[in-house]
């Protein structure tokens, strides 16, 4: 059972290693170097379409420019099969803990939504709501709130999740 | 089960004829010995616990720390102060001799307190104890006594503190209780997290969970045999019933999204939760022997942070349908909701006084936080405090004191608890080994 299931994966990875040569690279010359990754990679879509999108306090709509980046990723996402999304929702510290937790939630499907209508299928994406529990900036103040109300995008292998 | 304690309105009261003697003003008070705790600024009572007699000299550490606890637990309610050892004129030798109520007016005692222990087969304790009126010479009610086990020694004397509590302020004692809470440790943003429990004053702290995933806002069962709390460790938040002394838990009944804000109804027998589906929350009531489960709330609103009445007839919750945070009572079986907040600002996390006549919350307005009160109708809002984050209050068994959680603001920012009374005053820590958040207070125990 073991040696067949080895088999098999090496023969899937020289089919994905063939596939992938044939798709443009971001233009700026092979794997190697920093920034420089291959379209169809997870750092590639952290690094270069943008793996968030930020609120206003206490709110879930998505700003003209969440909408473009939401967009980058909804046709990301349709030429990329091989992956499916967990959506985080964020809250700031700036409210109590159960209305965080909701609010994320808000923000969490609102992004989903998003990216449905754009063609993303439903069944490759999940959701979740952080509320105020995981800030990446600690200080308190608007600077450091602006960037915890976020909706994140985190790309994962495999095609439906 | 077999009780903890039994306590005895024992031996026959005596009667201490003393005859009557020149006294300061006290002796012109027409009332019994009594303090009202409800309003204002008032003087804390004077009182003495001279050392409690033991019955053999390898007990005596016991006795002296027992009466500690009992000391700490009436000054710690701010409403009383302490006459300390050194100022004291005599002593308590003979737990059933004439008490001399002169050395004790002498340095302006008035609530006295005496006691003797002795210690049995089995390691089992006995406490008796007597409370005396000093200026009208009288005991105050009769002598009474606890048992218990002696690793029990620390309940003993809560209810020692709380008879003596509720002699002199005619309200039920709250010192025989616990707290179970969040207890965190490490930097900021990468807080670990794990359930623990301790007495209301901090000592037998002990962890009720690892800490391997975020856990959130734990609620005591009416009896404190049981926690519910919200859990990560399946990869999204949802409820858990924790057994408290098996330390075992189970997921409340299966959700497709994401569960949390969890508490028991006054009987212990339902659940109220909120559901976030597709991005909306609502609440819900579960029923735990049946695991039933009815939907509350239908609004594309938020609705969350659900508590009942303390009769079960009702529940109150917050909800952003008004455009703003705002908290509304309801039905406990769903329907109409009406709003009772009005003042400036957000409102969240209402809590139901188990006395039934008002809610506390969490104000948030113009950047700072308060735990406030509010009659049930919204009435006679009081904001007790005041800081860059107060939040998440919980009541004392006697619905007199809040305990809730204050943050520290900026880059080193940590999460401790406080408590305070619904007067506003005797603001203070809660002692814990680490940082900690989101209290829940537990009835007293039996």
């Amino acid at each position: 059972m073991r040696a067949r299931l080895a088999v098999f994966l090496t023969v899937g990875a020289l089919g994905l290693a063939a596939c992938s040569n044939a798709i443009p690279d971001s233009g700026l010359g092979g794997a190697n170097g920093v920034g420089n990754y291959k379209y169809d990679t997870v750092e590639y879509f952290n690094a270069s379409i943008g793996d968030r999108v930020h609120f206003a306090v206490d709110q879930s709509t998505l700003s003209p420019e969440a909408l473009s980046i939401l967009d980058a990723q909804a046709a990301w996402l349709i030429k990329n099969t091989a992956f499916s999304v967990l959506i985080e929702g964020h809250a700031d510290e700036q409210g109590t803990r159960e209305y965080n937790l909701a609010l994320g939630a808000r923000r969490a499907s609102a992004a989903k939504a998003y990216l449905a209508s754009k063609g993303v299928s439903d069944n490759r994406m999940t959701t979740v709501s952080y509320g105020k529990e995981r800030p990446i900036a600690l200080c308190s103040a608007e600077k450091c709130w602006s960037q915890n109300r976020r909706a994140v995008t985190v790309v994962r292998a495999g095609g439906s999740s | 089960m077999r009780p903890l304690f039994f306590f005895l309105a024992a031996f026959a009261a005596i009667v201490l004829s003393v005859a009557p003697q020149p006294t300061l003003a006290q002796a012109a008070r027409s009332g019994p010995l009594r303090i009202e705790i409800t309003n204002g600024v008032i003087e804390p009572m004077p009182f003495a616990v001279p050392a409690f007699v033991a019955d053999s000299a390898a007990s005596q550490q016991m006795a002296n720390d027992l009466a500690r606890v009992v000391v700490s637990d009436l000054t710690g309610s701010g409403l009383f102060r302490e006459v300390p050892r050194n100022a004291h004129i005599s002593g308590i030798s003979n737990f059933d001799a004439p008490v001399q109520f002169a050395d004790w007016q002498a340095i302006n005692v008035q609530a006295l307190v005496t006691g003797a222990l002795s210690e049995g087969i089995g390691g089992r304790l006995t406490v008796k104890f007597r409370l005396f009126d000093v200026f009208a010479q009288t005991s105050m009610g009769e002598g009474l006594q606890f048992s218990g086990q002696r690793k029990d020694w620390r309940r003993i004397a809560h209810k020692v503190a709380d008879t003596i509590y509720s002699r002199l302020t005619g309200e039920q004692g709250y010192f025989d209780s616990r707290v179970v809470f969040v207890s965190e440790t490490g930097a900021k943003g990468q807080r670990k997290r794990r359930l623990a429990i301790m007495d209301y004053d901090g000592a037998n702290y002990h962890a009720l969970t690892d800490d391997r995933a975020i856990v959130l806002a734990p609620r005591f069962s009416p009896d404190g045999r049981r926690v519910l709390y919200t859990s990560y460790e399946t990869g999204t938040p949802q409820v858990f019933l924790l057994d408290v002394k098996t330390q075992r838990r189970r997921r409340l009944a299966n959700t497709d999204g994401m569960s949390f804000a969890p508490r028991f109804s006054p009987d212990g027998k339902r659940v109220l939760l909120s559901l976030s589906k597709a991005g909306n929350t609502d609440l819900y009531v579960e029923t735990l022997a049946t695991r039933k489960r009815t939907r509350l709330t239908v609004a594309p609103s938020i609705e969350t942070a659900g508590s009942f009445s303390p009769d079960g007839t009702q529940i109150t919750f917050e909800s952003d349908r008004s455009g703003a945070q705002q908290i509304y009572i309801m039905p406990a079986s769903g329907g109409e909701a009406r709003r009772i907040s009005f003042g400036d600002g957000r409102y969240g996390t209402p809590v139901w006084s188990p006395r039934g006549d008002l809610i506390a919350f969490t104000k948030i307005n113009k950047g700072r936080f308060h735990v406030g009160v509010m009659r049930v109708d919204g009435s006679e809002e009081r904001l007790l405090t005041s800081s860059f984050l107060d939040e998440g209050p919980t009541w004392s068994p006697n619905g007199r004191v809040l305990m809730f959680f204050r943050e520290t603001r900026g880059v080193s920012g940590a999460p401790s608890i406080y408590s305070v009374d619904i007067s506003g005053r005797n603001l203070k820590k809660v002692p814990t080994p680490e940082f900690a958040s989101d209290p829940s207070w537990s009835r007293e125990r039996k």
